[in-house]
């Protein structure tokens, strides 16, 4: 069984995001990006469901200009066994996304796409829905953990009510949750073999895709500054303090 | 505790992606590809990418990268803002300023055919240049010890992922890889830590003054479009600093970069003598000076970070080879400390070593052998003219003051060419110019109003910096009871205020007694500027890599 892993390259967690300073966007240029931390945890689901002997080969996808090269390569380096890299720089959103993965699943024949539940640029948290949408195949988001069995996999969802478990048919989506696990170091080794792993190329067009805009960022703002914090000394100077501002 | 490790075989391992490790990988695959020969050339990083660690102003000089590419420009370096103006301020005061009269301004420090670069956008372009002719690289990974066998480095061992605080395997240990080659170029800047382990085992400074060194401390800050001017270029000696003594020198750096970025720097040489001196506050009120207030009022801060400066120059430089090594760009000293510029003069160093290498491999050479070649290469560059130059201008700021020391240095430079026929020696190590706490008085610095100036945490978070909380701590005390035993009454513990990060904090009531404290260190603050492990007046602080990508993650520095 053939798994599919979608890999997004986005600016790393650990920067500090700035918005452009007239608004049309975050600035990206010499900023260290880094795998989306949601695909990170996808690829360590595949790894270890090949470990397990559940799947026998991972395919990671990417869509993006040259520099997405090195989120493959990471791909590969957790254990991708090959890789695709779907060549488009401009602005890409999920709709399209979606079309190119559906487009990529069908032609690969895989029986299960792992995605992300968000990816952290633009936390627009619809790529996986669309595809199962697209492909008319089942959905398991959120997934906080991820059994495959045969023809069937059995996924415990995160909802805001607590836990959901849910059996789904493959092939399916799933898309992942903070706490399904923590993926590994990167060994230098594998990324010394990942140099050497194969990458196809492919384009929308190949692909059969016609990228759309559906929606237009008009405006982007960086959140209110908070204002800065007092410091109580006691319970009921605490107490205090919030009936003053009315949220006791 | 002995574990598997997997080993990789290499022609040279280069430790460290800055303008020196980087410059000297392109070239040995150069000469490489004149000679119709392989090189296997592997370059290893502990920033979590190429850049991510590198801080420097940056005024350029483009003269080693004329020679290692001459077609940049086609190429698409980012070396896209030309000076267009140099100023250079006295501050006498608070509110006080002298510009120098252009006339007066040493030939050191013009900066025509200069350019006001990000260095680590440079090192981000030169490793795209590197992998294309096929070097490795692989950031994220430090080089934790050199591989020494029967006094020979044959590579270096990368440090283990996933140990716990307390040096235990967790789930996920990683053994460090090792990376061997015939010859290991050490490139990990000004006080790198296998640089100094091995200047000490193989006594290579045994003929050289003692180092020298200065910490500085940037910020990048956006302005309002209008308040822009591309290129300007503006240095300054004085207060916050001393002028005319000589116990707090420095200077400092504000510069006019693309995309309406000014970065603005005071460095402080390490020499300084008052245990309360903090560099960090010296900086934050610096800003508030007139002068430079003008250019940052209406902008907001974007970026945060500091480094060590190494700036002995050639009286302080170490043997450069030793058996199966090399040391270049800062980790031996290249730096010319009369211009602050150790970029081009990393990259030359990396370049003449590149030479050295390829040259000696191709001969048949099976590594191991101390590289004779490089240093030869060396003395007959202008690198070595230009450092000849400069040699004596550190030790005059430090005897005379910035003014007086910097007119002598005017004297030099402009009528004798930087050829006096003497030179002059600085003996005194950074770590043992301090003061007595009892004998020094103690600083009031000025709070930080949230505009001009800011409190170190808010700083430390502007720099991204980050490690993996659960490691070893990766500053060592040798003796762990210095810090409260010794330094707090000598010193009222100097790390507290030399470190520009808010690592070390003396923790306790104010009034409670030395045994009621506790010195404690938040080792993920470490923006790896390595201030501690030069100015520690015990040198009992001991800088080691930490796990590999952890540090700062600096943008545009
Ligand atoms: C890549 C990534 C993606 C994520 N995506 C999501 C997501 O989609 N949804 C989600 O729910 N979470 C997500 N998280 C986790 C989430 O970002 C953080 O857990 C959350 O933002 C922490 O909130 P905080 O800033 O209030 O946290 P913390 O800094 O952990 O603090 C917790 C609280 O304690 C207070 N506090 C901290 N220190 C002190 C102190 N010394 N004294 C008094 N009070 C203190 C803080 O002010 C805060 O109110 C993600 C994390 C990562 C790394
Ligand atoms: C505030 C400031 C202003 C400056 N202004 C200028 C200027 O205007 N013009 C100029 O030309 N120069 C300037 N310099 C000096 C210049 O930045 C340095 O001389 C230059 O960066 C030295 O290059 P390098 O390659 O030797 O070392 P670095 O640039 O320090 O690079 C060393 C690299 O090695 C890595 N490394 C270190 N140890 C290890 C290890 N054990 N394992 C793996 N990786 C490791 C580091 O992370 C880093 O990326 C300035 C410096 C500072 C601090
Ligand atoms: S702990 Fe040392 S190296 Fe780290 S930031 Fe502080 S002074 Fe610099």
């Amino acid at each position: 069984m053939k798994a599919l892993v979608s890999v997004k390259r986005v600016v790393d967690y650990n920067v500090r995001i700035q918005v452009k300073s007239d608004g049309s966007g975050v600035v990206t240029d010499g900023v260290k990006h880094s795998m989306n931390p949601f695909d990170e945890i996808a690829m360590e689901e595949a790894v270890r469901l090949k470990e397990k002997g559940k799947i026998t080969e991972i395919v990671a996808v990417t869509i993006g200009g040259d520099k997405s090269e090195e989120t493959l390569r990471t791909a590969l380096a957790f254990g991708a066994d090959r890789a695709i890299h779907i060549k488009e720089g401009g602005e890409v959103q999920p709709l399209t996304a979606a079309k190119a993965f559906a487009a990529v699943l069908k032609k690969e024949g895989a029986q299960l796409f792992i995605a992300g539940k968000q990816a952290i640029d633009d936390d627009a948290n619809q790529t996986g829905q669309m595809v199962a949408a697209l492909l008319d195949i089942a959905q398991a988001t959120f997934a906080s953990k991820v059994e495959v069995d045969g023809n069937k996999a059995v996924v415990t969802r995160e909802v805001d009510a607590g836990l959901e478990t849910i059996e789904v048919d493959l092939p399916a989506v799933i898309t992942t949750d903070l706490r399904l696990n923590e993926p590994r170091y990167l060994k230098l080794p594998d990324i010394m073999k990942a140099k050497k792993k194969p990458i196809d190329a492919t384009t929308f067009a190949d692909l059969g895709v016609t990228p759309g805009a559906g929606f237009k960022v008009t405006k982007t703002a960086p959140p209110p500054t908070r204002s800065k914090g007092i410091v109580v000394k006691t319970v009921d100077e605490l107490v205090a303090a919030l009936k003053a501002k009315g949220l006791l | 505790m002995s574990v598997e490790r997997d080993v990789m075989e290499y022609d040279v391992v280069v430790v460290g992606a800055g303008p020196a490790g980087l410059a000297a990988a392109c070239r040995l695959k150069q000469k490489a590809a004149e000679a119709g020969k392989e090189l296997n050339v592997c370059v290893v990083e502990k920033g979590s990418e190429v850049g991510a660690h590198i801080l420097s102003g940056a005024v350029f000089e483009p003269r080693a990268l004329n020679e290692l590419f001459p077609d940049w420009k086609a190429r698409g370096a980012p070396l896209n803002v030309p000076v267009a103006g140099d100023e250079i301020y006295f501050f006498r005061s608070p509110e006080a300023a002298f510009k120098m009269p252009n006339v007066f301004v040493p030939k050191t420090m013009h900066n025509e055919g200069n350019y006001v670069i990000s260095l680590g956008n440079l090192c981000r372009w030169l490793a795209k240049q590197a992998e294309d002719l096929g070097v490795e690289i692989y950031p994220g990974f430090a080089a934790q010890h050199a591989i020494v066998e029967d006094g020979i480095v044959k590579g270096v061992q990368i440090g283990d992922m996933g140990i716990n605080r307390e040096g235990e395997h967790k789930d996920d240990f990683a053994p460090g890889m090792e990376l061997r080659a015939k010859y290991t170029l050490f490139a990990e800047g000004c006080r790198g830590h296998l640089g100094k382990q091995l200047i000490a085992q193989y006594q290579l400074d045994k003929d050289a003054d003692p180092q020298h060194y200065a910490i500085g401390i940037k910020e990048i800050w956006t302005v309002p479009p209008e308040q822009h001017k591309p290129g300007l270029v503006v240095h300054g000696a004085g207060w916050p600093l001393n002028l005319l003594g000589t116990d707090a020198l420095g200077g400092s750096f504000l510069y006019h970069f693309e995309n309406s970025q000014v970065v603005v720097g005071l460095i402080v040489d390490l020499s300084y003598t008052n245990p309360y001196l903090s560099p960090f506050d010296e900086f934050q009120r610096f800003k508030h000076h007139p002068v430079i207030r003008k250019h940052l009022e209406g902008g907001t801060r974007v970026s945060y970070g500091a480094r060590a400066i190494v700036k002995g120059g050639l009286n302080s430089l170490p043997k450069l080879a030793f058996p199966g090594g090399v040391l270049i760009g800062d980790d031996a000293g290249m730096l010319n400390f009369a211009k602050i510029k150790g970029s081009h003069t990393a990259m030359k160093s990396g370049m003449l070593a590149a030479e050295a290498v390829a040259e000696a491999i191709f001969a048949g050479d099976e590594g191991g052998k101390v590289l004779n070649g490089y240093a030869d290469k060396f003395k007959a560059s202008w690198l070595h003219d230009e450092l000849y130059r400069s040699r004596n201008f550190g030790v005059f700021l430090h005897k005379f003051g910035s003014l007086i020391g910097g007119a002598i240095n005017y004297v030099e430079q402009n009528w004798f060419g930087g050829k006096f026929p003497f030179t002059v020696h600085d003996l005194k190590p950074d770590y043992k110019t301090l003061k007595l706490a009892s004998e020094s008085q103690k600083i009031e610095y000025p709070k930080p109003d949230g505009k001009l100036s800011f409190d170190k945490l808010s700083s430390v978070f502007l720099s991204s910096t980050n490690h993996e909380e659960d490691q070893p701590v990766h500053l060592q005390l040798k003796d762990p009871s210095i810090p409260i035993g010794k330094n707090l009454p000598l010193y009222a513990e100097p790390a507290q205020r030399y470190c520009p990060a808010g690592v070390y904090e003396v923790v306790g009531d104010e009034g409670a007694k030395p045994s009621e404290k506790r010195f404690q260190i938040n080792a993920q603050n470490c923006v790896h500027c390595k201030t501690c492990d030069i100015k520690d007046p015990a040198q009992n602080i001991n800088w080691v890599a930490p796990e590999g990508g952890g540090g700062p993650n600096y943008a545009n520095m």
